[in-house]
Parts: C-alpha cells; sequence; structure tokens
C-alpha cells in the first residue's frame, strides 16, 4: 500500500501538467472554467492522497509519542 | 470611517489576544520560543495554514488572476497542495521527533548537529535571515496599501486634468505631506490612511502581540486569523458575486460573471508549459522555511500533523479559488476596473472590496485580508528572534551566562530591529506582490535539497552542505539582480533545445545547481564521523 501511496503522489504530479485542458474555453456547471474545475480537482485528490499516506505510511513508533514532561 | 473603525478594532482585539495569551505563558524561553510543545492538531493545522497564507495568496493571486487568468491556481495552489504537504509529512515530522530528541528550537542547531559543524551556522543564518526579509516585505507593503485603498475616498476628474477626491476619511492636510504624498495624485493617499502610515500600524500590531504573548500567542492569534480569513473569503465572494451579477440567484450571477471572463483568462495561453511545470519547484520553499520550522517543534505529538497533512490542499482550494475567479471576473466586462488600478493588480481586490459601496463589509472585509497578511507576518517575526537569540547570542555567547529572562528580551530586541529594517524597505517603490513572492521562495526551495539529504543521505559531508548553501544563494542573488530586483516580472531562463525556445523559471536551475554541488562535492569530501552517522541514523 505504501507504494500505491507515493504512484498516487507522481499521479498527482503528473496530471497536474494538464496539457489536454490547456486551451479549453468551456466552463463546468455553467460558471467554473474547465482548467480551475481540473485543478480544484487536483487540490481534492492531494487530500484524499495525503489522507491514505497518514494511514498507511506513517512512520512506525510516531503514533503515540508527545513531547516528554509537557501537558497541553 | 465606519470601514477604519472596524479595522481599528479588529486590531485591538489582536492586541488583546497577544496579551491574553502572555497570561497562560509560563514565563520560560522554552514557553515564550515553543508553546511549551502544547499545540494540538487543530491549532497546528490552522497556524500552519495561516502562517503559509499570506498577502500572495489574496492579495497576489487576485491580482495575478486579473492578469495572466485561471492558470495561476495551476501555478501555485494546486501544486503546493501536492507539495506542502509533502514537506509537512517528509520533513515535518522527522524533524519534529528530532527536536523532541535532541532540543533543538532553530534550523540552524539542527544543522551544525547534523553535519558536525558549527560555522554552517555563520553562511546559513544570514541567508535565512536575508530570505525572510523580502517575504515580510511582501506583508508589510500590501497591509498598507490594502488599507489605504479600502479608505481612499472617490477620485473624480475635475478642470484641466486635476482630480478632486470625494468623500474622503481624511481631508488634505490631515497628515503631513510625505505621507500623503501628493493627497489627489495617482501615487498619493486620495483621503485615505496613508499608506506608509497604514503599514507602520500593522507592523506595530503584530509587533506588541507576539512581543508579549510569544509563541503562544501567535498561535492563537493564527488560529484566529485563519478562521477570520477563511470564513470573510467566502462570504466576500458572496457578496461580490451577488453585487457584480445583479441577479437574485447565486448560481445565476455565478454563470452570468462566468460568461463575462474575457476568453484568454479561461485558458493558460499567455502561460508557457514549461514555466508552468517549473514552477512546481517553487512550494518545495515549505521545506526550508524557518518559521515553519518552529511551528513544527510547537507540536504537542506526531500525530497532531496528521490533521495538517489531510487537510492542507482543501484549505488551500477554499481559499485561492474565490480570488482566482475574483480576479478573472474583474478583467472582464461586468467590472469597471479603472486604468489606474488596473496598471497595479496588487490593488485589484481591495478595488473590489472597495466597490460594494458598503462600508461594514469593506470594514470587515479588509479585516479578513489583514488576517491571512499577519498570520504570517507574526511567526516570522518571532523565528528571527528565536534566530538570533539561539543562534548567536546564546551559541557564541555562551547558555550558561544569561537568564532566560535575558534570552527572552534578546529574542525582543532582534525582532524589534527586524521590523524596523523590513519597514524601511518598504518605503520604497513596491514591486508586485506575486512576482516578489515567487522570487523569496524559489531562494527557499533552492535550500530545500540540503533539508532532504539532511534527513534522508548518509553521504551529506559538511562541504557538500556548503556547496548547496552557497549555489544556492549565489545563483539566487545573481538571478534575482538579472531580473531588475523582481522588476521584470516575466524574467526566465531560456534555453534553446533543437531549435525550440524553451523557457523555465528561475528556480529550476536553482534547484538543480544547488543538489547537483552537493551531492559531487559530498562525493569527494571526507565523510561525516560514524558518532554523527549512528546519531541520526540509528537504525542503520
Amino acid at each position: 500500500m505504501v507504494k500505491v501511496v507515493w504512484a498516487l503522489v507522481l499521479l498527482l504530479i503528473v496530471l497536474h501538467q494538464d496539457l489536454w485542458f490547456w486551451e479549453d474555453q468551456r466552463l463546468v456547471f455553467g460558471f467554473l472554467p474547465i482548467g480551475l474545475a481540473w485543478h480544484m480537482g487536483i487540490s481534492m485528490g492531494a487530500s484524499l492522497t495525503w489522507l491514505l499516506a497518514t494511514w498507511f505510511c506513517w512512520p512506525k513508533g510516531d503514533a503515540h509519542s508527545t513531547a516528554p514532561g509537557d501537558a497541553a | 470611517m465606519i470601514q477604519l473603525t472596524i479595522i481599528i478594532g479588529y486590531l485591538a482585539l489582536l492586541l488583546l489576544l497577544g496579551f491574553g495569551a502572555s497570561r497562560f505563558g509560563r514565563g520560560t524561553s522554552k514557553d515564550y520560543l515553543l508553546a511549551s510543545h502544547s499545540i494540538g492538531p487543530v491549532l497546528l493545522l490552522l497556524s500552519l495554514f495561516g502562517t503559509t497564507m499570506t498577502a500572495f495568496a489574496l492579495v497576489g493571486s487576485t491580482g495575478e488572476a486579473f492578469r495572466r487568468g485561471v492558470g495561476v491556481y495551476g501555478m501555485l495552489a494546486s501544486s503546493s497542495g501536492i507539495i506542502h504537504s509533502l514537506c509537512f509529512f517528509v520533513l515535518g515530522v522527522p524533524l519534529w521527533r528530532l527536536g523532541q530528541k535532541y532540543g533543538y528550537r532553530t534550523q540552524v542547531q539542527f544543522f551544525r548537529d547534523r553535519l558536525d559543524s558549527d560555522r554552517i551556522g555563520l553562511v546559513l543564518f544570514p541567508v535565512l535571515v536575508a530570505l525572510v526579509i523580502p517575504y515580510l516585505l511582501i506583508g508589510v507593503m500590501s497591509a498598507g496599501l490594502f488599507i489605504n485603498v479600502v479608505t481612499q475616498g472617490r477620485v473624480v476628474p475635475g478642470a484641466e486634468g486635476s482630480m478632486t477626491i470625494q468623500n474622503p476619511t481624511f481631508s488634505e492636510g490631515t497628515f503631513p505631506s510625505f505621507l500623503e504624498a501628493g493627497y489627489a495624485t495617482p501615487a498619493g493617499s486620495k483621503g485615505g490612511v496613508p499608506r506608509h502610515l497604514a503599514s507602520l500600524v500593522i507592523c506595530g500590531v503584530v509587533l506588541s502581540y507576539v512581543f508579549f504573548g510569544g509563541m503562544r500567542g501567535t498561535a492563537w492569534a493564527n488560529g484566529f486569523q485563519t478562521l477570520l480569513f477563511m470564513v470573510l473569503g467566502v462570504v466576500m465572494f458572496y457578496l461580490l458575486a451577488q453585487q457584480l451579477g445583479g441577479e437574485t440567484s447565486f448560481f445565476a450571477n455565478l454563470k452570468k460573471l462566468g460568461a463575462s471572463i474575457p476568453p484568454e483568462k479561461l485558458t493558460r495561453s499567455d502561460i508557457s508549459p514549461w514555466k508552468f511545470l517549473t514552477y512546481m519547484f517553487v512550494p518545495l520553499s515549505v521545506g526550508m522555511f524557518p518559521h515553519l520550522f518552529q511551528h513544527w517543534l510547537t507540536a504537542r505529538s506526531a500525530e497532531s500533523f496528521k490533521l495538517a497533512v489531510v487537510l492542507h490542499p482543501v484549505f488551500i482550494m477554499i481559499v485561492w479559488v474565490p480570488c482566482i475567479l475574483l480576479g478573472v471576473w474583474a478583467a472582464g466586462e461586468l467590472v469597471n476596473v479603472p486604468p489606474p488600478v488596473a496598471a497595479e493588480p496588487n490593488k485589484v481586490l481591495a478595488f473590489m472590496v472597495k466597490s460594494t459601496g458598503w462600508p461594514v463589509l469593506a470594514g470587515l472585509l479588509t479585516a479578513g485580508v489583514l488576517a491571512a497578511i499577519m498570520s504570517s507576518l507574526d511567526s516570522q517575526f518571532l523565528c528571527l528572534g528565536t534566530m538570533f537569540s539561539e543562534d548567536v547570542m546564546l551559541h557564541y555567547g555562551g547558555r550558561d551566562r544569561f537568564t532566560d529572562q535575558q534570552h527572552i528580551w534578546t529574542a525582543r530586541m532582534f525582532i524589534i530591529a527586524i521590523v524596523g529594517l523590513t519597514y524601511f524597505f518598504s518605503l520604497f517603490e513596491p514591486r508586485q506582490v506575486f512576482t516578489l513572492g515567487v522570487w523569496c521562495f524559489s531562494g527557499f526551495a533552492s535550500l530545500f535539497p540540503l533539508a532532504v539529504a539532511a534527513l534522508y543521505w548518509r553521504g551529506l559531508t559538511k562541504a557538500g552542505a556548503y556547496a548547496a548553501l552557497l549555489t544556492a544563494i549565489g545563483m539566487w542573488f545573481w538571478l534575482f539582480r538579472a531580473s531588475g530586483y523582481a522588476d521584470d516580472e516575466a524574467y526566465a531562463i531560456a534555453f534553446n533545445v533543437g531549435g525550440t525556445l524553451i523557457e523555465v523559471m528561475p528556480v529550476a536551475p536553482m534547484v538543480l545547481a544547488s543538489t547537483l554541488g552537493m551531492i559531487v562535492v559530498s562525493l569527494v569530501t571526507p565523510k561525516p564521523n560514524a558518532a554523527t552517522l549512528a546519531k541520526f541514523f540509528p537504525a542503520s
């Protein structure tokens, strides 16, 4: 799963370079430029990918480590 | 006058917050500089996000979208969503762990220890300070400009090319002539709070709550301000859409405004794909921001990072998308941006806010923009004070020679000096917020390879680190100078590859050169000693 998460990060970087919408003037829902809508999708995809990263790639041993001697 | 009253009320509230935080302080330098490592997930998310979103994100993005269209979102917002969280994850968490283990409070302490080199601090400290100052400048400059524009009167052309000001907040002669700068002239204050005076007040307010509240006050103020600018940003977007569209339904207004966007602003026809690609290097800067390093260390636990890692990209979207849409709407026929404002894109957002004609709303929205600006300034000020007291005073003066109170006061004095210096620079001719921001971030991004290598590469040597640092800052200064110190807004590095001209952002060669310098020099210089490697790579 760790490899899948890192592959998703790479995929996001590739999808970020969306040459296919470069000159596209269409409006999604009649008001949102398609290039902007695509990149909003990239932002949401990034959040999902990082959610997976915190589930599957979080460093072992860090889960419950806290600052010694400090209280909130 | 109503909007000015709201702005003053908001600034007073922030001061109260700073003083309130100081009452919860424990009186130790650890508490003043790192809030005793007590910051939980929600406040960490808000303070990290508030710190990375500055004038650049609101004032700069709207102005740049007005000039270049919707592609600006992809250039820096969606890429930052990927890269910032990556930096929190691969750098923030391990650095927090090392900070806990070895008691680091600054980046310089970490690098001195990791590289087993005391003198690396003599190079790293001035480099970091020099790169933070343009970042501070963006905030101070934008805050002054924004307050001035929203408090200005209406400019009406008079006889023989002269201009008169209707409904000014302040009449001519209220302030000394050097502050009014010609009053009704294009560069004048036009009845608003003079730009330099507004910048001075903002510096004073931030300085006050950082001075008294330290990191706890900064984190609280950041959390509060981040929530405020996110909520007010969405409110501003809704209200401006309703007013500019003129229809009853919000969706109908969105469609009407969407249809008014000039075709070239809907696409990236003005942006070269290579420049767009190499913009991806710019957000790497987050990995070396000294103020973020300090915020990372405030976390209560490693778990606290998770929320920030996951939600940061969506938070960026919530703030940037309304600003980008406002910018491209402003370029259309439904918003009549006058030529003097169009010539200065930094003023576009302030002009739109003012154009609502509702002083209460303009005051609240200005508070939201100031919140975004000040939530970065405070962390940067505090961080520089921490660096000076820890990396210079205590390091060279001797930790045992100074009391905790002397330590805190030294940090405060250095903060005052930096605020003064930044304000002095802000008095000069303003640059485009977006362009100056990109230069500042590019400098930090070129140090990113060093941060990664320090954590993950056993082969990094002290000479390799010097090579990375000197290459990065040398190239940064050389290219920054070649751009006319950010005067040439379209500055790029051009290559001719097989007859095709390729233009890339200066940050790309800077990052590649510092990486190359670091690797080559590390490979041919003596390896770090075994004890240092065992300390930082215990499992291997």
